[in-house]
């Protein structure tokens, strides 16, 4: 039961963008599309779920001073896994996403999450954390991506709908700023009470 | 003149935060001031300028002589927190004005992804040190830009009557939001 909740807290009650408002670099340059924003999403979970749980095995072991640089020292190799695993099979979502996958390194919801849960929890309840932080990511950057992609190119998942232009500047960097600003309004209005 | 079109292009056409979406984070947080962002963005300049010398050292005597660039992203970013913390320290002893100044936005700025961002960015665009550095000092100067220019606007928003739902993160997003669309006007100017 304890696994269940929180594996769902991340996803809707504390979730990283749209309620504790982490990681908005990421949120706003990589979700151009729903593909990039769900790329970017998943990549996320991957570094969360794994540094996640290797700093809960290893939380006990380190000195109180330094625990900061060792959680950096983890987070940095799960990112240098995801960068070198994509650059092999998904190249051309790695050179869309360009640097945001190495700064993936600096996103506030890796260091957090284990600063906050990994390193005071078991194993089993950090990994749940990590991928239910992971899925809320994923959602937020997905949800944020379709409809950025469906506004600015009239498509949605590379399905075009909508023939001929849409509303460019959705695709473009103010788009991104103004329709995330509406999505977290309306997040405040409707789930967060 | 090259150096000239790498500064008007970091600062103005690819501003860091408003079209890059780099340092969003302390854009968001720490701009509610004008005195405050004026304190970061000096100590930004500062850090940023500092971190691309020594990562750029860094990958052309160490990382690439030895073949190893995939370790890139653990040695910046271990780089980057302990030169924070290093000026940090030499900046108390030395210069406890300054300290005064830019002391308490040095921690912030270790988590800033805009210092990671542009020393990575510096080895891709294969800049040589002097461009490197002067292309840094510019983005950073760019992010002091956006950050007073915000902060300004923000102040002026504080005796603004804003609905419920939009206080806060929300209406500072849609601030930036349009600021970036001005920003988009000084495109063209640099090809």
């Amino acid at each position: 039961m304890s696994a269940w909740s929180n594996l769902t807290r991340g996803i809707i009650r504390e979730n990283p963008t749209f309620v504790i408002v982490l990681g908005m670099c990421p949120t706003l340059a990589t979700t151009t599309s729903a593909i990039n924003g769900l790329g970017m999403g998943l990549a996320t979970t991957f570094v969360l779920l794994g540094s996640n749980v290797v700093i809960s095995m290893i939380a006990r072991f380190i000195p109180d001073k330094v625990r900061i640089p060792s959680y950096i020292v983890v987070i940095a190799t799960f990112v240098t896994i995801v960068d070198l695993l994509m650059q092999a099979y998904t190249q051309s979502l790695y050179e869309t996403l360009g640097i945001f996958i190495p700064l993936i390194v600096v996103n506030c919801i890796v260091l957090g999450r284990a600063e906050a849960f990994a390193r005071k929890n078991s194993v089993l309840d950090s990994a749940m954390d990590g991928l239910g932080m992971g899925i809320g990511f994923t959602m937020a950057l997905t949800l944020l991506g379709s409809i950025r992609e469906m506004l600015g190119n009239g498509s949605l998942f590379n399905y075009k709908f909508i023939p001929g232009d849409a509303i460019l500047v959705f695709i473009l960097s103010p788009g991104a700023f103004i329709a995330l600003a509406y999505l977290i309004a309306l997040f405040n209005k409707f789930v967060k009470k | 003149m090259e150096y000239l079109i790498i500064i008007i292009a970091a600062i103005f056409v690819n501003n860091v935060v408003l079209s890059q979406f780099l340092g969003i984070c302390p854009f968001l947080g720490v701009s509610s001031k004008i005195n405050t962002s004026v304190g970061m963005g000096g100590a930004v300049v500062f850090v940023m300028v500092l971190s691309t010398i020594v990562t750029y050292l860094l990958q052309q005597y160490v990382l690439n002589p030895l073949n190893i660039g995939y370790m890139q992203t653990i040695v910046f970013i271990l780089v980057i927190a302990a030169l924070v913390q290093m000026v940090e320290i030499i900046l108390k002893k030395i210069s406890p004005s300054l300290y005064q100044a830019l002391g308490i936005f040095l921690p912030l700025i270790s988590t800033n992804c805009a210092v990671l961002g542009t020393a990575i960015l510096v080895i891709k665009h294969n800049y040589n040190l002097l461009e490197g550095v002067v292309f840094t000092a510019a983005t950073a100067v760019g992010f002091g830009f956006a950050l007073v220019i915000m902060a300004g606007i923000r102040e002026q928003m504080e005796l603004a009557n804003i609905p419920k739902g939009m206080k806060g993160i929300p209406i500072a997003l849609l601030t930036a939001g349009i600021l970036s669309l001005a920003f988009m006007g000084f495109a063209g100017i640099v090809k």
